[in-house]
């Protein structure tokens, strides 16, 4: 019974890399769907420009990646995979909000991500010289992604301290 | 680290050399022409607007006719073709193709009319198969469809709607008419659709069955066939057959066409190349027997030019430096950090005012690149594969080159800091070691363990180290704006706009660092002192900006609140410096995901197929994160020198320097020196 009492944790913390991959990439996958709707219509009027716009579908996806590493994170560090762990209670909780800045400044910054390499697929198609501050345009949303990400990953690291 | 200073220059020669002298400056791309707007009683300006499309217009064929048959001939294109660069053929070859110019604008003409009549009978077949269609229900008649009457009788031949059986009809008829008797219902055919009919009746009671008929929904066939439709079958069959012969036929011509893919690809530059020096006559001015033309070229290839063009051609030739706003400007930087300059230009070129940022720029664009993706692996990976490409592909496109030099950079820095992060390919040799050896890896410095500390362990060090480096980069682009100030004799703009915001921010951090509160973060606190000259730096920096940065405006009201406004900038500096956190976040991302991907691979055991999967997870997993990383590597980079760095101090706007230059996309013409 003890056991089960101090490996409480566990659910929690699972649940915080649940939340951290699913809704990061139901973002990414939002955000990669609507750009790769709009590349595919510029591909049909110029196949030649498939390595341009294919960097641009690829920019919302890195949310989806920043939520699997902090699961994975949370994952080795609880135990689930790799050398098993005890997690109390306190700690699955405290994992499982570490998670949550990912989970939706990924989700929404990913979505928006995707409407902004859309507006600058246009751009590239018109014209294709722009592709450098084309560029500029959907990464300055992504920012907010990176900041959500070094929070759950300093939170995750001082908490895997404690 | 500069422009290159510009001259305008100035060519009057005899009219009978200008076709030679077009062709030398064409050939040296060294000028850019400007127009000459001299129009007066001597000189004038030629019309070659219709020479010009004519040009256009052969190219545009030729161009026509070499995508008919890359449409037909798949031509084996390699992954690597984009970098293979254009062909390059000497002078005889040049001019032996020339020669031949209008054999093959003939020959590009016979492709398109093959093309055009294999179109013509696509056409055909489609319209013939309509009518095959149209024609199948009616293939049990056997008479035409045309025919209407004998001597006695009447026939009708047409459709009715929906499956309708002879009883149906009969029944359907005798409500409508029950006065006519002899009327013979013969299906033709029948389906879901419709229900051909043959109907034969006296010829005397014709109007009356025609009306009944029509009631009940009776309609003559659209498409009717003189002849049996039987034989119209056959017939169309043998159309469709014929039309499909004269598609081979035509496409084994094309086929055969292919052989002179390369010299129509060649008329098409050939005549592009033609067109465009047509249009720099455009821009020059002549009288009856001389011609002016202006330009503006770079210092150091003037005096080169001149002496060439005076003892060939005895033409005057006038030099002037070049002061006015719209010289445009030419970049001039070391082998090293010239690759950048592709970077800058996709911003803005340097207006000639401005100093050109690239060589500092280039400095930390290789640094932030690096530590973004920091992983030895990924970094030796990278830089092989750029420096393959470099030497195997030696007539690579000027701005590819430029690219993929920039990237063997970024790949050494990336193994730099990887080595001093202990990251290859993630904890690839002590998950190795551990999953198939059972031994703790040797402590190899560098790819095992840190050279200097591991940021996984660390992260607030790396934090610290990121800030450091942004404040920095921040400070150098403030260094820089200094330098444009001084060039320009604003001496003031140096106290004002750069001095007051190092004492501001400088100041700032150093009393924010001997704080307790922020000693906990950065893991070490400044003596009380600093807090004592921090606070007095920030406050003699942010009472020069409130006085200061408004300096434009002549009422005090205005000036003040324009002053605060600018002081309220000092929040942009607090964001800026921030925005580097991303050198962290994006390092440790490519680090872990890395870690991922090796621990997923060790997971399936030490068997063969444990091994193999390994392999295989390890192979695709990190292809995967270089893929992904190196672009947000990229993408991150860029914005800090962009939004950051450049936000500091570079206004931009200046004209690329676009000579007059060969403008081919096949071809380049070796020189005979």
């Amino acid at each position: 019974m003890s056991e089960i009492m101090n490996n409480s944790g566990v659910f929690f913390a699972l649940l915080g890399a649940a939340f951290a991959t699913f809704f990061a990439g139901i973002g990414s996958a939002i955000g990669v769907g609507k750009a790769g709707v709009a590349a595919a219509g510029v591909l049909s009027e110029d196949p030649s420009k498939f390595g341009k716009v294919l960097i641009f579908q690829l920019l919302p996806a890195t949310q989806g990646i920043y939520g699997l590493l902090i699961a994975f994170l949370v994952l080795s560090y609880t135990g689930i995979i790799g050398d098993p762990a005890t997690v109390s209670m306190e700690q699955g909780l405290l994992y499982f909000a570490a998670c949550l800045p990912i989970a939706f400044a990924g989700l929404m910054s990913a979505i928006h991500q995707g409407k902004c390499s859309v507006a600058a697929i246009g751009t590239v198609s018109k014209k294709p010289d722009q592709m450098g501050k084309a560029l500029i345009l959907p990464a300055m949303v992504e920012t907010y992604a990176i900041l959500a990400l070094l929070v759950s990953i300093l939170s995750v690291f001082g908490i895997a301290k404690m | 680290m500069a422009l290159q200073k510009m001259q305008r220059i100035n060519i009057y020669a005899l009219l009978k050399y200008c076709k030679d002298i077009l062709e030398t400056l064409q050939r040296r791309s060294v000028i850019q022409i400007e127009n000459v707007n001299i129009e007066d009683s001597v000189f004038f300006k030629e019309d070659t607007g219709s020479l010009q499309s004519s040009y256009r217009r052969s190219a545009d064929i030729a161009k026509k006719a070499s995508d008919i048959i890359n449409e037909y001939v798949k031509s084996k294109k390699s992954l690597f073709s984009t970098f293979k660069g254009r062909k390059s053929i000497t002078t005889d070859e040049y001019n032996e193709l020339v020669e031949s110019s209008s054999e093959i604008l003939k020959i590009a003409y016979d492709i398109i009319n093959f093309k055009n009549n294999i179109n013509q009978n696509e056409t055909e077949i489609v319209k013939y198969e309509a009518q095959l269609e149209a024609i199948k229900p009616w293939l049990n008649l056997d008479i035409p469809m045309t025919f209407t009457k004998t001597a006695t009788t009447r026939a009708f031949i047409g459709v009715f709607e929906g499956e309708r059986s002879e009883g149906d009809l009969l029944k359907a008829l005798a409500e409508v008419c029950p006065d006519v008797d002899g009327i013979d219902i013969e299906i033709i055919s029948s389906n879901e659709n419709q229900t051909c009919v043959f109907i034969l009746c006296k010829l005397s009671d014709e109007q009356t069955v025609y009306d009944s008929l029509r009631q009940i929904g009776f309609s003559l066939p659209q498409y009717q066939s003189k002849v049996i439709p039987k034989q119209r079958e056959k017939e169309i069959i043998k159309h469709i057959n014929n039309r499909k012969g004269r598609i081979l036929e035509n496409t084994n011509n094309i086929i055969e066409a292919s052989k002179y893919l390369e010299k129509l690809n060649f008329l098409e530059d050939y005549f592009i190349m033609k067109a465009e020096r047509y249009q720099v006559i455009d821009n020059i001015s002549t009288s009856n027997n001389t011609f002016i033309l202006s330009g503006y070229i770079a210092k150091d290839d003037a005096a080169d030019l001149k002496k060439y063009l005076e003892e060939h051609y005895w033409a005057e030739v006038e030099l002037e430096d070049a002061l006015d706003a719209d010289t445009p400007v030419k970049l001039k930087n070391s082998k090293f950090t010239e690759p950048v300059e592709s970077v800058l230009a996709t911003y803005s070129y340097p207006d000639h005012k401005e100093a050109d940022p690239t060589s500092i720029m280039a400095i930390f664009y290789y640094i932030f690149f690096g530590m973004m993706f920091s992983d030895a692996g990924y970094g030796i990976v990278m830089s092989i594969a750029c420096a393959i490409l470099l030497l195997k592909f030696k007539k690579m496109e000027k701005g590819l080159k430029k690219s993929i030099k920039m990237f063997f950079w970024c790949g050494v820095s990336t193994t730099f800091w990887g080595l001093m992060f202990g990251s290859f390919f993630g904890d690839a040799i002590s998950v190795i070691c551990k999953t198939y050896f059972n031994v703790e890896a040797p402590s190899i410095p560098g790819v095992v363990t840190p050279i200097w500390f591991n940021p996984v362990n660390d992260p607030m060090r790396m934090l610290m180290f990121a800030f450091l480096l942004g404040i920095i980069h921040l400070f150098v682009g403030l260094g820089i704006q200094a330098y444009n100030d001084i060039k320009n004799k604003e001496y003031l703009g140096v106290l004002y706009d750069v001095i007051s915001w190092y004492l501001l921010v400088g100041g700032a951090i150093l009393a924010l660092l001997s704080m307790d509160m922020m000693g906990n973060i950065a893991g070490f606190v400044l003596p009380p002192v600093c807090m004592k000259i921090g606070g007095y730096m920030a406050i003699a920096g942010a009472v020069i900006i409130l006085l200061f940065s408004g300096r434009d405006s002549k009422n005090p009201v205005k000036r003040f609140l324009k002053g605060a406004y600018g002081l309220y900038g000092a929040t942009g500096y607090l964001s800026d410096i921030l925005s580097y956190s991303r050198l962290l976040a994006l390092g440790l991302a490519t680090g872990v995901i890395a870690q991922v991907f090796n621990q997923i691979g060790s997971m399936f055991g030490t068997s063969v197929i444990g091994v193999i999967l390994f392999i295989i997870v390890f192979v695709v997993g990190h292809a995967l994160n270089i893929g992904i990383n190196a672009l947000g590597a990229y993408v991150h980079t860029n914005r800090l020198q962009f939004v950051e760095f450049f936000g500091k101090f570079y206004k931009g706007g200046g004209k690329e320097f676009k000579p007059f230059k060969i403008n081919t996309k096949y071809f380049t013409v070796k020189e005979e020196i």
